[in-house]
C-alpha cells in the first residue's frame, strides 16, 4: 500500500466515523444520566428519513402550506403543525438553503422521538430497554411505510435538488499547503474537504468532555447516573436532569441521522443506518462511557468499516481473500470480549436502566 | 395519600393488554388515515385476508408458529428476569443445525430427519444463547448487550458460511442446496386441501407442544420454580440455595433452543433450503408477543395468533391498498411493544384508581378520609 492509498483509507475512516461518533456521544449523555439507550439506531433512522424528506420538498411547498385553505378535517387537525413547521422550514429554506431544512427536520424529529422514549423511560418509569427496542422497530417500520406512501419510490425519498445536500468544506489554503510534501497531502486530502458535520462531530468531543467534567451540569449529570438519590437529596430534580440529557441525545442523533441522508448520501434509502446505532452503542461501552476514548473507539470501528470496504475482493499475500464478514463482526466481538472482562472491564453508570422513584 | 391496591389479576391479564392493543391500533389507524386511506376498511381487509379463505388461514397459522417459538423464547427468559433480545440471532444460527442435519439425512425419511433436525436446531440455537448466559453468569456482562451483539455476529457468521460452505456452485443468490423430500417437514396441505398453497406445516404442532412444555416447565417443575424465584428476587433465590449462575445458563439455553425452532418451520418447512436472513425479524416480533401475552403460554398463543393475523392480513392489504405497505405491521408491532412494554405506566395508575372505586375497602377509606384526624 502506498502513501496515497493509506491517505484515502484514513480519509474514508473519518467520513465513516462521523455518524458513529455523533451517535456515540448522543448515547453518552443519555447513559451517563442513567437512561440506557438502545434506541440510537431508531432515532438516527428517523432523522435520516426526516432530513431527506424535508430537504427534497421544494421550499415553495412550505410557503403554500401557510397559504393553504382548510377544507377537510385532516387539514384542520394538521393546521397548527403546518403553521409552525411551514414557517420554520420556509424561512430556513429561503434564507440558508434546503439542506438546512433537512438538518432542522432531522433534529426536530429525532428530538421528538427522544422525548417519547424519555417519557416512557423517565416519567412513566417503563423499561428503558424495551422503550429502545420499540423505538428501533417503530423507525424501521414507519420510515419505510411513510416513504413509500408519500413518495412511491419503494421507500426511498426523491433525489435531492441543488442545495439539498451538504457541500464539502475546503479548509483555508488547502491548495497552497497541499504542495508541501508529506504534510501537504495530509492537510489537503485528509483534513480538508469533508462535510461540515464531520468537523462538528470531532468538535463535539472536546465540548462534551468539557461539559461533562468541567461544568456544573456535567457534574450533576454524572452524579445522577451513579447515585440519583444523592442528587435528589441535594434538591436537584432527577427527572429534569435526565430529560435534559435525553434532549441532547435527541439532537445529536438528529445530526448523525441527517449525515447519512443529506451529506454522505443524497436521499434516504430503506434501513439506511444499517446497524450503525448498535456499533455506536458498542463503541460507547468500549470507551467505558467517556468522551475522548469514545472518539478513539469510533475511529477504530470507522477504520474497520473503511478497511472492510477496501478489502472487498482483494487478495492479500499469505492470507488470501479476507472474509469481509469477519471485519464486519469485529466491533461486536471486541465489545463482547471487553464486556466479559477479558481485556479490561467496562462497568456502566451504576444507576443505569433503573427508573428513579422519588420518595415521599 | 392512600396506598394503591394492585388491580385484580383478571384485569391485569386481559384488560390491560386489550387497552394497550387498542391504543396501538388507534395510533396505527391515525397513521393510515393520515396517508388518506380508510382504517376501518383496512381492518376488514386484514381480517378477510387472515381468516376469509383456506390459504389465508394457513398463512396466519404459519406466521403464528414462528411467533409462538420466539415469544416463548423471550417469555421464559423474562420469567427468570432476563431480557433475551437475541432470539433473532439464535434462530438464525439454529438454521445451521437444522440444515446440517437435513442435508445429511435428506435421502432417508422425514420421520428420521426432522426429529434430529429439531435436536440440531435446539443445540445450535441454545448454544448461541448459552454463551451470553455464561458471560452474564460468570463474567458479569449484561445479557441484553451481549445478545444484541450476538445478533450481528450471527448475521456475519451466517453470510460467511452461506457464501463459503453452503452455496452450491453456479447459484447466484446466497442459499444452500435444496433439501430433498426426506428432509422436509410435511405440509398440512398434504392432509387437508383446505389450506391451498399456504406453507403451514407440521411445525404448528411442534409449537403447540412447546407451549405445553413451557407451561409445565415454568409452573410445575422444580427448575421452573427456581427460575421464577430468581426472576422475582435473585437474592432470595441465592439464600434458598439455588445457584443463580447455573440457572441463568440453563434458562438462556432453553430460550435459545425455543427460538431455534423457528428454523424448523422456516428452513425445513417453508424454504426447503437455508437462505440469507430467513428469520426476517420474527425474533423481534417475539418480544411484542411475549409482552402482550404476559409471558404466559395461553397469552403467547393468542398474541402470536394476533400477529399472525396482522402479518398475513398485512400482506393482503398491500394488494388492496398499494399505499399501505406491509411495514405498517412493523409499526403496529412497535407500538404494541411501546405501549405494553415501555409505557405500561400509561394505563395502570388510572386503572388502579378505577378499580379502587369498586373495591370494598373504598368505603372504609372514604370514611377515613372524610373524618378529620386528630394528628394533623
Amino acid at each position: 500500500m502506498d502513501f496515497n492509498a493509506i491517505l484515502s483509507l484514513l480519509d474514508a475512516t473519518l467520513r465513516l466515523t462521523t455518524p458513529l461518533l455523533l451517535a456515540c456521544l448522543a448515547g453518552l449523555y443519555s447513559e451517563r444520566s442513567g437512561v440506557f439507550d438502545i434506541g440510537l439506531e431508531g432515532k438516527m433512522l428517523f432523522a435520516a428519513f426526516a432530513a431527506a424528506a424535508a430537504a427534497a420538498i421544494p421550499v415553495t411547498v412550505y410557503g403554500q402550506w401557510l397559504a393553504m385553505e382548510n377544507t377537510t378535517t385532516l387539514d384542520y387537525l394538521t393546521w397548527p403543525l403546518r403553521l409552525v413547521f411551514g414557517n420554520l422550514f420556509f424561512y430556513v429554506g429561503s434564507w440558508f438553503g434546503p439542506v438546512w431544512i433537512g438538518l432542522c427536520a432531522g433534529m426536530i424529529v429525532s428530538l421528538l422521538v427522544a422525548l417519547l422514549q424519555g417519557t416512557a423511560a423517565i416519567s412513566l418509569r417503563g423499561n428503558q430497554i424495551i422503550a429502545g427496542v420499540a423505538i428501533n422497530s417503530l423507525a424501521a417500520g414507519l420510515t419505510t411505510f411513510l416513504g413509500q406512501s408519500w413518495f412511491s419510490q419503494g421507500g426511498r425519498t426523491p433525489a435531492l435538488g441543488p442545495g439539498g445536500r451538504f457541500e464539502t468544506v475546503t479548509l483555508p489554503f488547502a491548495n497552497e499547503i497541499g504542495q508541501v510534501p508529506i504534510v501537504g497531502p495530509i492537510y489537503r486530502e485528509l483534513l480538508s474537504g469533508h462535510y461540515p458535520l464531520v468537523y462538528v462531530a470531532f468538535l463535539a468531543v472536546p465540548v462534551t468532555a468539557f461539559v461533562l467534567y468541567r461544568t456544573r451540569f456535567g457534574l450533576r449529570l454524572r452524579a445522577v447516573g451513579e447515585n440519583p438519590k444523592a442528587v435528589d437529596t441535594a434538591g436537584i430534580s432527577v427527572n429534569k436532569l435526565r430529560y435534559q440529557a435525553v434532549i441532547i441525545t435527541g439532537v445529536l442523533c438528529g445530526l448523525a441521522g441527517a449525515y447519512f441522508s443529506i451529506a454522505q448520501g443524497s436521499g434516504f434509502g430503506n434501513n439506511m443506518t444499517a446497524g450503525r446505532g448498535y456499533i455506536a452503542l458498542a463503541a460507547l461501552i468500549f470507551a467505558k462511557w467517556r468522551p475522548v476514548p469514545a472518539m478513539f473507539a469510533c475511529l477504530l470501528f470507522g477504520f474497520l468499516e473503511a478497511l472492510q470496504i477496501r478489502l472487498q475482493g482483494v487478495d492479500l499475500p499469505l492470507i488470501g481473500q479476507v472474509p469481509v464478514q469477519f471485519i464486519q463482526a469485529l466491533p461486536y466481538v471486541l465489545t463482547v470480549v471487553l464486556l466479559a472482562g477479558f481485556i479490561g472491564k467496562a462497568v456502566g453508570p451504576k444507576a443505569g436502566g433503573v427508573p428513579y422513584t422519588k420518595e415521599r | 395519600m392512600s396506598a394503591r391496591r394492585p388491580i385484580p389479576k383478571w384485569a391485569d391479564v386481559t384488560l390491560l393488554p386489550a387497552l394497550n392493543l387498542a391504543l396501538a391500533l388507534v395510533v396505527s389507524g391515525l397513521v393510515v388515515a393520515m396517508i388518506g386511506e380508510n382504517p376501518f376498511e383496512a381492518i376488514q381487509v386484514i381480517l378477510y385476508g387472515a381468516f376469509g379463505y383456506g390459504d389465508g388461514v394457513g398463512y396466519t397459522l404459519y406466521y403464528a408458529t414462528n411467533f409462538i417459538f420466539t415469544g416463548l423464547a423471550v417469555a421464559i427468559a423474562a420469567h427468570a428476569g432476563l431480557f433475551n433480545i437475541g432470539a433473532e440471532g439464535q434462530a438464525y444460527i439454529a438454521g445451521l443445525g437444522a440444515i446440517i442435519v437435513a442435508l445429511w439425512l435428506d435421502q432417508t425419511h422425514w420421520l428420521i430427519t426432522v426429529p434430529l433436525a429439531i435436536v440440531g436446531a435446539a443445540a445450535f440455537g441454545g448454544f448461541w444463547a448459552f454463551v451470553p448466559g455464561y458471560l452474564q453468569a460468570k463474567r458479569g456482562s449484561h445479557v441484553v448487550i451481549t445478545t444484541i451483539m450476538f445478533n450481528f455476529i450471527a448475521a456475519a457468521l451466517m453470510i460467511f458460511l452461506l457464501n463459503r460452505v453452503f452455496k452450491p456452485p453456479g447459484v447466484p443468490s446466497l442459499e444452500s442446496r435444496i433439501i430433498a423430500e426426506g428432509g422436509r417437514v410435511p405440509q398440512l396441505r398434504q392432509f387437508w386441501s383446505y389450506f391451498g398453497y399456504s406453507p403451514v406445516n407440521l411445525s404448528v404442532f411442534l409449537a403447540i407442544a412447546a407451549l405445553i412444555l413451557v407451561y409445565v416447565l415454568v409452573w410445575h417443575t422444580k427448575l421452573g420454580y427456581a427460575l421464577r424465584v430468581m426472576g422475582q428476587n435473585p437474592t432470595a433465590a441465592r439464600y434458598a440455595g439455588m445457584s443463580n449462575s447455573r440457572l441463568i445458563m440453563i434458562v438462556m439455553s432453553i430460550s435459545g433452543a425455543l427460538a431455534g425452532m423457528v428454523a424448523i418451520n422456516q428452513v425445513l418447512g417453508v424454504n426447503n433450503r437455508l437462505v440469507e436472513d430467513f428469520v426476517a425479524g420474527y425474533g423481534f416480533v417475539g418480544i411484542a408477543v411475549a409482552l402482550m401475552g404476559r409471558n404466559h403460554p395461553i397469552g403467547i398463543a393468542l398474541a402470536a395468533l394476533l400477529f399472525g393475523v396482522l402479518y398475513q392480513g398485512g400482506n393482503e392489504l398491500q394488494f388492496v391498498m398499494p399505499n399501505v405497505t406491509k411495514e405498517m405491521i412493523v409499526v403496529i408491532q412497535a407500538l404494541v411493544i411501546l405501549f405494553t412494554g415501555a409505557m405500561e405506566g400509561l394505563f395502570r395508575p388510572s386503572l388502579e384508581r378505577t378499580f379502587m372505586l369498586f373495591s370494598p375497602e373504598r368505603k372504609v377509606e372514604a370514611v377515613a378520609r372524610n373524618t378529620p384526624s386528630t394528628e394533623s
